[in-house]
């Protein structure tokens, strides 16, 4: 059944053919490998395991904020930055999918007018597709592909969040969180959780009124937060006005000092590498299992033709999902 | 998860503003479809590079500033020259009957003239997709 199986085989191949226009530098197998792991294609995934050992190397930032703060306009710029370095950089822009339709609006680009001509910057949008954690459930292997493809950096924007869809943090090294001054009483009402999760602090649009008092709201929060991020980083508050270009700079410094921090402590470094990668093994293993599971029990149909005495109150759910687990277990002995 | 279709919808040139553009991004995404809005001003190359990056099946572009019969050959080509000549061109906007034939001819799938109903296009597009994408790989 392995060995012999053709579709297999011919997605084998299409995975190696990709990789090698990849490696080549060919953009549009870039953007095609994307899609394929967007997609959630068997050659995606073929492809994701071919050229695993060629990633871990790039440094991925999440930048995430409220809608509307300015993370499409700060991304630009520090992309913009980073190229002057000599780095390469990946972009992935999150935006959301439409609950209703399952269509999307994906208009970060309009934003990143830098994005043409230049192979060294590879700007790519996404849509949640469902995902509540304010990215994609495939943004993770979408930063993979970049990686194999040689971007030094991959900037992640998430979809405009509120308090609670910090996935983020699981993908990238270093958080940056925006927040504008107009934030200033959400802030007090801030749960801890994104407080810690914030690596750096971004005050945008500080050409606005009311930038200094959100930078004390923020001091004062973080110092009320329990302070036990060991080692003991410090987050820094950062005022910016992103369509000026103005105190960016400082941006790039602080997530430098961060990632230094980061790798200070070669121990540091992997063990908090390691258990992010065990935990999205965690994940995909999961995802794999339910859907494995679903379609080999057949559960879709036998759903279909239940739910109708169960929505009629003639079977409880709760024994119904006795049932099918009691059948499982019995198949897999 | 599965495939979804893919679309961008740009407005070269230096006309107007984007209600016409936004107009119709709304309802592709209405319709289902992922859309990738790049704003205003777009060159060709613009255009075809974010068309590349952005891996979409279909490009939307409206012109109605009169310069049609320079800006799709030249996205043609450019997709061309990008080994992207499978993406699908359609376009918009005010453009007589024979530019519109002869852009068809040259490779341009359909054009919709100003005030065609939403619904045209997006048929158009499903169509297409029919025809073009049914096997399916997961
Ligand atoms: N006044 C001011 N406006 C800004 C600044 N940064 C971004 N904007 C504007 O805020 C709006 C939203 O920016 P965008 O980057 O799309 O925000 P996103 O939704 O967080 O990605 C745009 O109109 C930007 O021009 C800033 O520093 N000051
Ligand atoms: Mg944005």
């Amino acid at each position: 059944m392995t060995a012999a199986d053709p579709a297999r085989e011919r997605a084998r191949q299409e995975a190696r053919a990709l990789a090698d226009r990849l490696a080549h530098g060919e953009r549009r197998a870039i953007a095609q490998a994307i899609s394929h792991v967007e997609d959630g294609t068997r050659v995606g995934r073929h492809f994701l395991d071919l050229v695993y050992e060629r990633t871990g190397r790039a440094r991925r930032v999440g930048i995430t904020g409220p809608p509307g703060a300015g993370k499409s306009t700060l991304v630009h710029v520090l992309a913009c930055l980073l190229r002057r370095e000599g780095m390469r950089v990946g972009v992935l822009a999150v935006d959301p999918t439409s609950p209703f339709s399952g269509g999307a609006i994906l208009g970060d680009r309009v934003r990143m007018p830098s994005a043409t001509g230049d192979d060294g910057l590879f700007v790519r949008s996404m849509a949640a597709r469902g995902n509540l954690g304010g990215v994609a459930a495939t943004t993770y292997e979408a930063s993979e592909v970049l990686e194999a493809a040689g971007f030094d950096w991959i900037l992640i924007e998430t979809v405009g969040v509120g308090q609670s869809e910090l996935e983020v943090v699981e993908l990238a090294d270093t958080t940056v969180l925006l927040l504008v001054p107009e934030s200033g009483d959400a802030v007090q009402v801030m749960k801890a959780g994104i407080m810690e999760a914030a690596d750096i602090f971004v005050v945008n649009k500080f050409d606005r009124e009311g930038g200094d008092r959100l930078i004390t709201h923020i001091e004062t929060a973080l110092q009320l937060a329990d302070w036990n991020r060991e080692g003991g980083w410090r987050p820094p508050v950062c005022p910016v006005i992103a369509t000026r270009e103005e105190g960016v700079d400082e941006v790039r410094q602080e997530i430098g000092r961060h990632l230094a921090w980061l790798s200070g402590d070669r121990e540091r470094l992997q063990r908090v590498r390691r258990d992010k990668i065990e935990r999205r093994v965690r994940v995909l293993l999961r995802r794999a299992l339910v859907e494995g599971a679903w379609a080999m029990a057949h559960i879709e149909e036998r759903l279909q033709a239940e739910i109708g005495r169960i929505a009629a109150r003639e079977v409880s759910p709760y024994r119904w999902v006795e049932k099918i687990l009691r059948g499982w277990r019995y198949r897999t002995g | 998860m599965g495939k979804k279709i893919r679309i961008l919808v740009a407005k070269p040139g230096l006309d107007g503003h984007d209600r016409g553009a936004k107009i119709i991004a709304t309802a592709f995404r209405d319709a289902g479809f992922e859309v990738i809005y790049t704003g205003l001003h777009q060159t060709p190359e613009m255009i075809v590079d974010a068309a590349v990056q952005e891996d979409v099946d279909i490009l939307s572009i409206s012109v109605l500033s009169g310069a049609h019969m320079t800006i799709f050959p030249r996205v043609l080509a450019l997709l061309k020259e990008k080994g992207a000549a499978d993406m699908h061109v359609i376009g918009g906007g005010i453009i007589p009957d024979e530019d519109a034939e002869k852009l068809m001819g040259m490779g341009v799938g359909a054009i919709f003239g100003p005030g065609t109903p939403t619904t045209e296009p997006i048929d158009y597009i499903r169509d297409w997709w029919m025809k073009h994408h049914q096997e399916q790989d997961s």
